[in-house]
């Protein structure tokens, strides 16, 4: 498993979002699961669902959408939360539904166009075609909260 | 055959240190905290040799050996005192209190071993 | 994940942790001789020597591992105790805070040491030089200890004249006097150790042998004339009798081959080998004892009965263990918890009797984990007393910096406390100590004005009080100047004008952001940490910190923090259908609103009227904006809080639902600090539920509890 990260090989875990869609490096994914209602947290910004109870952990739960500058997911029973580690923090990613693991070799990843009217596009690290879709590779560490104080 | 030493050492340190030299170099070794306590452990086992420092509370080295040579068992017991000075009047009374040899601290473990063997064997 | 320590690093590691309970023990005795010293009683004997032992520990096992700096720190520290100790040196309490300074430098040095061995610390050789001028100057210290590390014997190869071609033939005559036996040495062992030296011819000389009948056994009266070959030098075969030396007769001479002319032929004794076996059990059963009985009762009389000293078995046999492995056991231990709330919920809703053998079960499980989570909790336990001593060298540094007559008072120094909460506590008691020293405490001369002793005082006390731990930080000074406090909130613009203001709340602008009565700038506290930097560290222990104070008697800061870090005592309440938790400890009082209760304050503020008094009311729901403000507080429940200044305020909530232990989980740091929100916790239900600091909350409050008048009128 760990020589393909030495090889030109990277493992995709993809969803949707807002009839897009988008993936994260399979290594930062911690597991997946259904939607749960989340305890908002007070003044906090528009992204932020709240916190979920994971096996006794309080979770952070960000509605993606939102914050990429899309019109929210909001969530019920049809979604999914994503649970993802970066830099020492989890956080979950509420997704409209989970697709598929890719195996991609490194080269097939194109940069970000540089100018780009889709709001999204900040937090976009890579791009890549399969089977003719466009597929977004997500920068998770620009995704977090604490790594920007958006002004959008 | 392994020869059992008793060390009387008020300073954790200086013990941890002692059980590291002696223990590695194949000798039985039983630990004290201060000379009333050496007395009590002294009890129970039968040491081929001693080893004391002087600045202990409660009971001191030279109160420690001279209890200990006051003991008919113990009359010729090898008894080594562990000294951070090698001043000839700390040797003296070192040595009115009945002991047989010294060791200076920081002590260098086969110095230490070497005088073991020297006095016991 | 943890691999095998070397043993030296580890015994290094643990020299540090001795050092530090030696520095206690230092202070301690200084203490303890201070007081002595001040009831006009000069120290006595042990104590001085407790504290000796102390520095001496500290130099013997700092030589151990080269800790260079630190072994001659202190030796000389020791001599001028030595000097004590021995009754060669008078002690007045002018000296002693020498010696207190001294003492301070040595823990510096101590930490100092584990860094870099060889520096020393700001004020070292000061601190020294003043000790030794109170001995009547001291010659140069004694010369440095052995060092550890010189050439073990037997290596001979480099010794030795360079021509030799072979060993040298040595000739030893060994006579020993009777205080070799009774020292306990053993000749034979002598002769083994010879005989590693190379080939060895030993011959007994019993010339001196008196005849049976009138043999004493214990006398020295038997001698060996020695003939060696061996490469090693003259010293080295004499360091063979490093033990000896002043016991017995040593004779060692080369030999050129044949006895030489003018040396007298050699007597011929009987070849006796040495034999196996010790060569002195002669037979005769001596009743005589040369040690009677006696001198065990001299030397018990000699053991001290002081009460400090370590009790005989295994004092208090500790462990090592790794803090993080500790954090993690709390962790789990928590979340034991709550799975087991959650798992009683389920129970309890799945409709099993309250007396059923599963709910039964359940408590006594539950019984369990509280126990067991009390005990996980107090191992991160310490006494206070440390930090304590750390702050009584605070005060002494402060008043002498400020010309000040200072004495610091303590109680409860064995209250215990989380090891994080002591660390962090650290840094806000080492400021309102300073600025106890520095602002709080008068002059010596206007004291006397006063009618107050010279020295000032300060007391620093902890208890355990209703689950709490209470530390407090008072002074005997002037109390708080409440008008030029007010005159600099207000040039400050943190008060209007002609704000109305309670002494109280006087007092507590000092914790405002901002505010500082340093204009003359101290040498100590002038720097623009305010009180508002304590109150936050305070607080982000999940403490609270409240100030009392009288005019010309002194001040009071009283820090209450939670005995634990994990759980708290918590009110569960349903506010615009989210619940929360309210922290027990800052609720005064429930009740229900009725309408004539309720009054206008502002345009969008009310109070209520309860007991004679008015209180801010805040409405929860608004101010977590979950919702609006209602049209009417009327049949609402309020939570009447205190807050730490004594002010009040009333938290409309809409429901209570029970009271019970949570336990708390923090909020990742990512979102900034939320106001009024301080954790969260995870109910029996497994949802979460956010905890309330109601203090921050009210601070950060709109007040609002008023729609804007144009929406409700026409």
């Amino acid at each position: 498993m760990t020589e393909d990260r030495l090889t030109s090989e990277l493992e995709l875990l993809s969803f949707r979002l807002a009839e897009q869609e988008y993936s994260v490096d399979i290594m930062s994914v911690r597991e997946i699961r259904g939607w749960t209602r989340a305890t908002p947290l007070p003044h906090s910004p528009h992204y932020m669902r709240g916190v979920i109870n994971l096996r006794g952990t309080v979770l952070p739960v960000i509605d993606l959408a939102s914050r990429l500058g899309m019109p929210p997911v909001e969530g019920d029973a049809r979604n999914v939360i994503i649970v993802v580690q970066s830099e020492g923090q989890s956080v979950g990613l509420l997704v409209d539904a989970v697709s598929d693991i890719l195996a991609l070799p490194r080269d097939q990843l194109q940069p970000p166009p540089e100018i780009s009217a889709d709001a999204a596009a900040g937090f976009i690290q890579a791009l890549t075609i399969v089977e003719g879709r466009m597929i977004r590779v997500l920068d998770l560490s620009s995704v977090l909260p604490g790594y920007r104080t958006d002004a959008a | 055959m392994t020869l059992t030493v008793l060390a009387v050492d008020d300073s954790r340190t200086i013990r941890d240190m002692l059980r590291l030299a002696l223990t590695d170099a194949g000798f039985t070794l039983h630990l004290a905290e201060d000379g009333m306590h050496g007395l009590e452990v002294l009890a129970g086992i039968e040491p081929d040799a001693i080893i004391s420092d002087i600045n202990m509370p409660r009971l001191d080295g030279f109160g420690f050996i001279e209890a200990v040579r006051g003991q008919e068992r113990h009359r010729a017991t090898p008894i080594l005192v562990l000294t951070t000075e090698s001043a000839p009047e700390l040797k003296a009374r070192a040595r009115n209190a009945g002991a047989t040899g010294w060791i200076v601290k920081p002590f260098d473990p086969p110095k230490l071993v070497k005088a073991l063997h020297m006095v016991a064997g | 994940m943890a691999q095998p320590l070397d043993p030296m690093a580890e015994i290094r590691a643990s020299f540090f942790v001795e050092c530090e309970e030696l520095l206690e023990a230092l202070q301690d005795a200084m203490a303890a001789i201070s007081d002595m010293l001040d009831q006009g009683t000069q120290p006595d004997g042990e104590t001085i020597n407790v504290a000796f032992r102390a520095v001496h520990s500290i130099k013997g096992g700092a030589g151990a591992f080269g800790l260079t700096a630190l072994v001659a720190y202190a030796h000389r520290f020791e001599t001028v105790l030595d000097e004590l100790r021995a009754g060669r040196m008078v002690l007045e309490p002018e000296g002693m805070k020498l010696i207190f300074a001294a003492a301070d430098i040595l823990a510096d040095q101590v930490r100092l040491a584990n860094a870099d061995p060889t520096a020393s610390p700001e004020g070292a050789e000061d601190a020294l030089r003043a000790i030794e001028g109170l001995t009547g100057g001291l010659p140069a210290p004694e010369p440095e200890p052995e060092p550890a590390d010189f050439t073990p014997l037997g290596l001979s190869f480099d010794f030795g004249p360079p021509d030799e071609p072979g060993p040298t033939a040595w000739r030893l005559r060994f006579t020993p006097s009777d205080a070799l036996y009774k020292s306990g040495n053993e000749p034979l062992h002598l002769l083994r150790a010879l005989a590693a030296l190379g080939p060895i011819e030993v011959r007994c000389d019993v010339s001196r042998l008196q005849p049976l009948d009138r043999l004493d056994p214990i006398a020295a009266q038997i001698g060996w004339d020695i003939r060696l070959e061996t490469g090693s030098t003259r010293d080295e075969i004499l360091s063979v009798f490093d033990f000896v030396e002043d016991v017995a007769e040593i004779e060692l001479s080369e030999v050129s081959g044949d006895p030489g002319p003018g040396s007298p032929p050699p007597e011929p004794p009987p070849e006796i080998v040495v034999p196996p076996e010790p060569a002195a059990p002669l037979p005769a059963p001596v009743a005589a004892d040369p040690h009677p009985p006696a001198a065990t009762a001299a030397a018990a009389p000699r053991a001290e009965a002081k009460p400090d000293a370590h009790p005989a078995e295994g004092a208090g046999a500790t462990v090592r263990v790794d803090l993080d492995r500790i954090d993690r056991l709390v962790n789990l231990v928590g979340e034991l918890v709550i799975n087991q709330a959650m798992l009683a919920q389920s129970v309890s809703e799945a409709g099993l009797g309250a007396n059923s053998a599963v709910m039964s079960g359940l408590e006594a499980f539950m019984m369990l984990t509280r126990d067991i989570q009390d005990s996980v909790m107090m191992i991160r336990a310490q006494p206070v007393k440390p930090l304590f001593q750390r702050m009584a060298r605070i005060v002494r540094e402060a008043s002498g910096a400020v010309g000040k007559e200072v004495r610091l008072r303590t109680e409860g120094e064995g209250t215990e406390v989380d090891k994080t909460v002591i660390e962090r506590l650290a840094d806000p008691l080492t400021h309102m100590i300073r600025n106890a020293v520095d602002h709080g405490l008068e002059r010596p001369d206007k004291r006397l004005e006063r009618g107050k002793s010279r020295e000032g005082i300060i007391t620093l006390s902890a208890q355990h009080r209703s689950g709490r731990v209470v530390i407090e930080v008072s002074d005997d000074g002037g109390g708080i100047n409440r008008p030029r406090v007010r005159e600099i909130a207000e040039q400050k613009g943190l008060i209007p004008p002609e704000a109305q203001l309670s002494d109280g709340e006087i007092d507590n602008l000092l914790f405002l952001p901002g505010f500082s009565t340093a204009s003359e700038v101290s040498a100590l506290s002038g720097r623009g940490v305010g009180m508002d930097v304590v109150k936050q560290a305070i607080q982000a222990l999940g403490g609270r910190i409240s100030i009392v104070s009288e005019p010309g008697q002194g001040t009071c800061f009283s820090i209450s923090l939670p005995l634990t870090l994990a759980v708290l005592d918590g009110m569960v309440v349903k506010v615009a259908g989210e619940t929360l938790v309210i922290p027990l400890s800052a609720i005064v009082e429930t009740a229900t609103l009725s309408a004539g209760d309720i009054r206008m304050l502002g345009p969008e503020s009310s109070v209520i009227h309860i007991r004679g008094g008015f209180v801010p009311l805040y409405d929860l729901g608004a101010e977590l904006g979950y919702r609006e403000p209602r049209a009417s507080y009327a049949g609402c429940i309020v939570l009447l809080t205190a807050q730490d200044d004594g002010s009040r305020a009333a938290l409309v909530v809409e429901e209570i639902m029970e009271q019970r232990q949570v336990v708390i989980k923090g909020l990742q740091q990512g979102y900034g600090n939320i106001p009024g929100v301080a954790a969260a916790t995870i109910l029996g239900d497994g949802k979460i539920a956010l905890i309330l600091d109601p203090g921050d909350l009210v601070q950060n409050a709109t007040g609002r509890t008023r729609l804007p008048d144009f929406a409700l009128t026409g």
